[in-house]
């Protein structure tokens, strides 16, 4: 059953993430309520929201770390409920702190991330070795992580993230903290890296940087409030900056539901 | 006013801040900018007597930080980056907490916080850790007004909240400061450097501007397009290769684009650019630079 | 002081709160009491003893030299009557005591069983059954060695008496290092983890800033550890007079007083270590090998001083807990009174006095 399953969608479909009604309930409390969409491959999507929306739990479902209460999903055609360890095999992962050791070496990163993603070896010093030529990092490959610029920790995050060319990678607040130019660099970093078949699901507190995401989607309460490009989001709820949707969905729609007591 | 001269700071070999002057009038809304390790932290440590200054000096209303720091310490607030609250003890006991080491009852400062408070009192029984980050910001926040502090000093307070929560409490800071409180808060979000009266922008221990967002906006010395095509990535390729280009950078769907020149003909520029490569139509119209278009430019200064 | 009392209410809520840790404060003692009580293992040396011979002749002369022979016992002083060996055994200045009766040798050739009478001072009941059977078996080879040589019927027999422990209860030496232990561990460590705790919440932060002095900090940190401290000793006290029997022969008071010296002195370690480190993973580490472990290894809790290397020895009068323990044996087993402890006494209360100087300079009202 498990080979046919590989063989039928294993890491080659259309839809990257496909969720149907995916439901995450803590007790009483709905987390997040009958969520369903796709993610297509090579699009870098936006998923924001209030804290406490949802986000973080249905990304944790994505990533099979979280079993879902109702519904399903598939990544990178991996089913989260069934799979949840081929799920892990076939993502990549990078978090607002840059989920890096900062006491090992570049080096010791790259082979260490790339060695529990069971990449093999010689992969791996060739990926490797592409990273650093990439990222212009010879003759600071044995250099500590924690002597490094955060520019330059968190290109290196992502490098790492994507080294065994996962089918979907996550992008946990990636950008908090840095500077502007930095930013603006790790953005082109990002959409030259879905340029070249990555997808990518971001989620950001910076609203202009919603503007890179292909598609975005806004989630208040456990539920998606809103789901396509920038643009179109913009002129569908009659806005013109990406900062007044947002406050448009989490606020002024939280406050109509409260009053009609939805 | 706050008046802040020279102040150089260095933790061994690391110089957090170097020469730093600015000053913070009375009553003003101030932000101070800047990514992570840029010395922000610092400098605020600084202004409420947490640490000294290598060179320099700090005088907040006359008094000297280092001297007075007992006069000081009385007239500050202050919220430290990682929100100071007792995760054990209640949202209540917390603030009664903060009131009574300044000496100071719940109910005599009640009605400067009462708007702030309003929002987390329906919690008010429950261990400050199981707030969640919007809530423990607010409890913060008042614990850090509870004495009515001449000066306000809030480091990073909205580090991790959303866009939404964070135009709230810019709300809020600003009746805050309409009580005449000064208010001085740092932040690593770009989008919020245009909140105050007036900004500074820190980068590696150095101040390169401060004045009010209007001044900074201006202060961008080029022309600034936003210019978009078929394919952005190449067209920026192209465009950085030009040596008339003062620079170029990915701005959304968009490319920020500045010629060295400000008599510089862009029209003719771009629609010859078009068919030197496959980007298709070339659209562009002129754009007033944002807070982070110039900070960009000052930090690659 | 209405704002040190606010601290102080803070405090102890923190304390109440946390059911477990609550729950390891006033459960250790009881177990340690109850482990120490019963596992015992010891190994002495250089024992002092004191010998009243009052025969002085050469059988008496003989086993004499082969005791002192031995490497378990060294002779302290002469004495010349049983008085004074009374008074040695009270100051702590011998720990065995060998008697020979008048007209020893003679009584050997003559009338067959002799004793030599020995006391040994029983408030560490473990060394006081080795030293008496060390000099049970230097006896035995005595009376071969006699047998041998003048050709006597004659037969040396021991007859031991205890010195303040005349049951060798091995819980009576525990309890006085178990105190000694809990208190170190409440009020050093506990004090110096949850100053660090402070550190690292960033509440530290706001309390620098605020108008509140660092001695109204401290202060208000340390006061309900001293109770928790306080009522632990009790406790301690009480079980072990409750489950071994384990007296209280000086004066309460007294006992008390030196209780709440050691507890000020723990604290006063505690601020001292909390000042070095910033988190509480390091405020552990450090009271635990710096303080915890060699108060165990090297206060006499467990292993003899007497034993110790001489560097070691040495080392060990650098531990608060050697003299405290000292000072408790003193007061509980053999009742003494302030005049035999105050050296004692004194070097606690010099050893506070630096500490809380370090800790005040230290601990500065700046992040720096």
């Amino acid at each position: 059953m498990d080979e046919q399953d590989q063989s039928i969608s294993g890491g080659n479909t259309e839809h990257v993430v496909e969720a149907h009604d995916l439901t995450k309930r803590f007790g009483k409390f709905t987390a997040v309520n009958r969520i369903s969409f796709e993610v297509c491959k090579g699009e870098v999507f936006g998923l924001l929201g209030a804290n406490g929306a949802g986000k973080t739990t249905l990304i944790r479902m994505l990533c099979g770390l979280l079993r879902p209460t109702e519904g399903m999903a598939r990544v990178v055609g991996y089913d989260v409920v069934h799979h949840p360890e081929r799920v892990k095999f076939s993502i990549g992962y990078m978090s607002q702190q840059f989920s890096l050791y900062e006491d090992l070496t570049v080096a010791e990163n790259i082979r260490f991330f790339g060695g529990i993603y069971g990449m093999k070896k010689k992969d791996l010093a060739q990926a490797g070795e592409e990273m650093i030529r990439k990222l212009r990092l010879e003759g600071i490959e044995n250099r500590l992580i924690s002597t490094l610029p955060l520019g330059w920790k968190q290109r290196i995050a992502f490098s790492i993230a994507v080294l065994h060319r996962p089918g979907l990678v996550f992008l946990d607040e990636p950008t908090s903290g840095v500077d502007p130019v930095t930013r603006r660099q790790f953005w082109e970093m990002i959409l030259e890296t879905a340029r070249e078949g990555f997808t990518i699901i971001v989620t950001t507190h910076y609203m202009d940087e919603a503007e890179y995401c292909d598609r975005i989607a806004i989630m208040t309460h456990g539920n998606i409030a809103g789901l396509d490009s920038p643009e179109n989001l913009q002129s569908q709820f009659n806005v013109s900056s990406m900062e007044d949707l947002f406050w448009k969905i989490t606020r002024e729609r939280e406050t109509a539901d409260s009053i009609t007591g939805i | 006013m706050i008046r802040i001269a020279d102040v150089t700071k260095s933790f061994g070999e690391n110089k957090a801040l170097s020469e730093v002057s600015l000053d913070i009038l009375d009553e003003e809304l101030f932000v101070l900018i800047g990514p992570d390790g840029a010395g922000k932290s610092t400098l605020f440590r600084i202004l409420v007597t947490l640490l000294l200054p290598d060179k320099g000096h700090v005088l907040i209303k006359g008094l000297d930080v280092v001297k007075d720091f007992w006069k000081i310490r009385k007239i500050m607030g202050y919220m430290p980056g990682t929100f100071s609250l007792y995760p054990d003890l209640t949202v209540e006991e917390n603030l009664a907490f903060y009131a009574r080491i300044f000496g100071m009852s719940l109910g005599e400062n009640y009605p400067l916080i009462r708007e702030v408070y309003e929002q987390i009192e329906p919690f008010k029984n429950r261990p400050a850790g199981k707030l969640s980050g919007g809530m423990k910001q607010k409890l913060a926040l008042s614990c850090a007004l509870i004495h009515r502090p001449e000066v306000l000093v809030l480091d990073e307070p909205t580090t991790g909240v959303d866009a939404a929560s964070r135009k709230e409490f810019w709300q809020m800071l600003k009746k805050i400061q309409r009580e005449g409180i000064t208010v001085i808060v740092s932040t690593a979000y770009m989008d919020e450097a245009s909140r105050g009266d007036r900004t500074c922008f820190l980068h590696k221990g150095k101040l390169l501007k401060a004045g009010t967002p209007e001044e900074i906006r201006e202060s961008y010395p080029f022309p600034l397009y936003a210019c978009r095509s078929k394919d952005n990535f190449a067209l920026l390729k192209a465009l950085r290769n030009e040596p008339s280009t003062a620079s170029a950078m990915l701005y959304g769907k968009t490319i920020h684009y500045s010629p060295a020149r400000n008599d510089f003909s862009v029209g003719t520029f771009l629609s010859d650019l078009e068919g030197t490569g496959n980007y298709g139509p070339i659209e562009y119209r002129k754009t007033t630079p944002s807070m982070e278009d110039s900070f960009a430019f000052l930090s690659k200064q | 002081m209405k704002r040190f009392l606010a601290f102080t209410i803070k405090e102890f809520r923190h304390i109440l709160r946390d059911t477990r840790t609550l729950l390891i404060l006033f459960g250790i003692p009881v177990v340690e009491i109850v482990i120490f009580g019963y596992v015992v293992t010891n190994e002495i040396r250089h024992v002092p003893v004191v010998i009243l011979d009052k025969s002085k002749d050469v059988t008496t002369q003989k086993i004499t030299d082969r005791i002192l022979a031995s490497p378990w016992f060294l002779e302290e002083t002469k004495v010349k009557s049983e008085k004074e060996i009374h008074g040695l055994f009270k100051k702590g200045n011998v720990r065995l005591a060998v008697i020979f009766g008048p007209d020893f040798e003679k009584r050997l050739m003559t009338r067959g069983n002799v004793p030599v009478q020995v006391i040994a001072d029983g408030s560490d009941p473990n060394a006081a059954r080795l030293m008496v059977g060390y000099l049970n078996a230097i006896v035995l080879q005595a009376q071969k060695d006699l047998n041998k040589g003048m050709n006597t019927t004659g037969r040396l027999f021991i007859k031991t008496r205890m010195e303040f422990n005349p049951e060798l209860k091995g819980a009576f030496m525990f309890v006085p290092g178990t105190i000694a232990m809990i208190l170190m561990l409440i009020s050093a460590m506990m004090t110096s983890i949850s100053i660090a705790r402070e550190k690292e919440t960033g509440t530290m932060e706001a309390m620098l800033v605020s108008p509140l002095h660092p001695l109204q900090i401290i202060i208000g940190k340390v006061v309900p550890y001293v109770v928790i401290a306080f009522m632990d000793a009790v406790i301690i006290i009480a079980l072990g007079g409750a489950i071994f029997g384990v007296p209280l022969k000086g004066s309460l008071f007294l006992l008390m007083g030196e209780v709440t010296l050691f507890i000020f002195l723990s604290l006063s370690l505690g601020i001292m270590f909390s000042t070095m480190s910033s988190t509480q993973m390091e405020a552990m580490f450090l009271s635990f090998f710096a303080l915890l472990l060699p108060t165990v290894l090297l206060s006499g809790f467990i292993f003899p001083i007497e034993d110790m290397p001489v560097a070691l020895q040495w080392f060990s009068a650098l531990m608060p807990a050697r003299w405290f323990i000292v000072i408790l044996k003193s007061i509980m087993l053999k009742g003494a009174g302030f005049l035999y402890v105050w050296k004692e006494t004194l070097i606690l209360a010099g050893m506070t006095m630096v500490f809380l100087l370090v800790s005040i300079k230290k601990f500065t009202i700046r992040l720096e």
